[in-house]
């Protein structure tokens, strides 16, 4: 089941050091870069199946395609390390062990888009891994990797800078990450119809998630096919999965697409602990729709399998719950996070988060009612497609889903 | 123009950034960064500073620091703690460490103890969940917590 390539050199003492990067294969993705066309290298992403590991899904390569020819324009590659969607924190594990590879990724990424610039965004709580990271990136600017010219050699200038968030989830969302780069609120913006790249500052610019960045540089040393080798047809290759709440063994752990979700939880992460049963998994962050423990059975950590039980892989981060849990706390406490953190634009969203957790409040007070349940469904719906961004589709997905799957608990709280 | 300035260093430090980026609206995170580490927090005169040195109003820089959560709109105290509430901390403990904090500061979220020593603040998820539960001081992330260690970490700013 592990497959370690993005997380190759996560083991080895002092890997986020420069020497020991270059030591252990960092940067030799680079002279291959360019004897290759930025073209091609897209195509042999295209090839590769990369698929976006922020959430999403999302195909790296044609993303990539997405930008406009070049012309006089600056573009811009920025980097999505917001990471702030309960049960993720797989990022920081690449800001923490190979700070090297993200900036690899970074240059082979920027000369296939033809961008010069890369800002990467990354969550205000995360202080320590953003010093860590700005210490890289300060080693490469000093050993000439990055700034005016590529490896002092080649005649392709690279320069990269950290942008501290403040705190706010919304901002993990892309055009709500550059919104708020710009300088503005972290407020989603509309999407267009058709396909195109983001927009900074009115010049193009792509946004793609720290993980993805950082698995590019395999693809082009060692080509598709060591990427396609791995995981399923639709989802080749591999993803850093996270495991948190009562098991053994959680942490973060490099897998190829397609494993048995009871197989990684009993076999990597040994199982549940101090004798505590599963009850659910929320499978990949706090906005992916709940598993039972039946479901779970019959669970593959891969997009298409996640679908055909009615859930999402999103960002792979499984939240474990154990038997004894309340299911009316755990969606009070989600409701709170997403009250907390809508970004107020859409009133569906404002009002519908804010609606569902005083209504979940009544009932844990003990003044709900039974019809409360089919409201909060209705407000569900309400707020679904609603609003600009996916941000309140997410809410419905995730509550929808434990009141009706554990509505028989919401039911004795009420009574 | 308000009564905040940056210190020397600050001002280079600012200076310096704001050249990484295509404009300098860019600088309002960066910026209040810097004030926020200067102070401890970010001042109506601090929020005025910056929207001089930006070329904006006033108001788009209070819109702006109210809007993303890190920003200390007040003083806090010398150890900010920030307890993590969201779910895989609430599972694996986090409302034990909340308790314990009332009993032994005497604080709430929100609240910071008469001597100016400790503010707690409850926040919502931090990306630590496989250390959950968690607490960050001052930034720095405390993970695996029990109340014994949190009871250790406490004595220890004492």
């Amino acid at each position: 089941m592990i497959v370690k390539i993005v997380s190759k050199n996560f083991d080895i003492p002092d890997s986020h050091k420069l020497e020991v990067a270059l030591k252990h294969g960092r940067y030799e993705s680079i002279d291959k870069l360019f004897t290759m066309a930025p073209d091609e290298v897209t195509e042999e992403v295209c090839k590769s199946g990369l698929r976006g590991k922020g959430g999403g899904g999302a195909h790296c390569g044609p993303k990539w395609k997405l930008m406009p020819p070049v012309d006089e324009r600056p573009r811009y590659l920025i980097v999505n390390g917001d990471e702030s969607e309960p049960g993720t924190f797989k990022d920081r594990q690449i800001f923490q062990y190979d700070p090297h590879l993200l900036i690899e990724g970074i240059i082979c990424s920027s000369y296939a888009i033809g961008a010069h610039d890369a800002f990467i965004y990354i969550r205000g709580e995360y202080k320590w891994f953003i010093d860590r990271l700005n210490e890289a990136i300060e080693e490469a600017y000093t050993a000439g990797i990055i700034g005016e010219k590529v490896m002092n050699k080649y005649d392709f200038r690279m320069d990269i800078t950290v942008h501290r968030g403040g705190g706010a989830y919304i901002c993990g969302e892309k055009s709500a990450l550059i919104e708020s780069v710009e300088g503005k609120r972290g407020h989603p913006r509309l999407k267009p119809h058709g396909k195109e790249c983001e927009w900074f500052y009115d010049m193009p610019a792509t946004v793609n998630n720290v993980e993805t960045i950082s698995s590019v540089p395999n693809i082009v040393l060692n080509g598709y096919e060591s990427y396609t080798k791995y995981g399923t047809e639709k989802a080749p290759g591999t993803m850093l999965f996270a495991m948190s709440g009562p098991v053994k063994n959680p942490g973060v752990y490099e897998l190829q697409y397609g494993c048995k979700m009871t197989d990684v939880i009993n076999e990597i992460g040994g199982g549940m602990r101090d004798g505590l049963t599963l009850k659910a998994v929320i499978p990949g962050g706090a906005s992916c729709p709940i598993l039972t423990a039946e479901e779970v059975e019959k669970a593959y950590l891969d997009y298409e399998s996640m679908w055909d039980i009615g859930s999402t892989l999103g960002t792979g981060g499984m939240m474990i719950i154990p038997e004894g849990t309340s299911m009316v706390d755990v969606a009070k406490n989600l409701i709170e996070f997403y009250h907390h953190e809508s970004c107020g634009q859409c009133t569906p969203c404002r009002e519908g988060t804010g609606w569902i957790d005083k209504i979940l409040k009544g009932i844990i007070e003990g003044v709900g009612k039974e019809e409360d349940l089919d409201t909060i469904l209705d407000v569900c719906e309400t707020m679904n497609g609603k609003t600009v961004c996916v941000f309140a589709p997410a809410v419905k997905d995730i509550i929808k889903s434990i009141v009706q799957k554990f509505r028989d608990e919401f039911i004795a709280e009420i009574k | 123009m308000g009564k905040f300035t940056f210190t020397q260093e600050n001002e280079e430090k600012f200076q310096t950034i704001a050249k990484k980026y295509p404009k300098i609206d860019s600088m309002m995170l960066p910026g209040l960064w810097l004030v926020q580490e200067q102070e401890g927090w970010v001042s109506p005169d601090a929020m005025i500073f910056i929207a001089d040195k930006l070329g904006k109003s006033p108001i788009e820089v209070y819109e702006f620091a109210t809007f993303y959560t890190m920003f200390n709109l007040k003083p806090i105290g010398t150890y900010h703690i920030e307890l993590c509430k969201t779910l895989s901390c609430m599972i694996m403990g986090a409302p034990e460490l909340k308790k314990f904090i009332k009993d032994t500061l005497g604080i709430g979220p929100g609240e910071t103890t008469a001597d100016g020593k400790f503010t707690l603040s409850e926040v919502e998820c931090q990306g630590a969940c496989g250390g959950a539960p968690m607490i960050a001081l001052n930034h720095q992330y405390h993970e695996n917590l029990t109340v014994d260690k949190l009871k250790t970490i406490i004595e220890e700013c004492k």
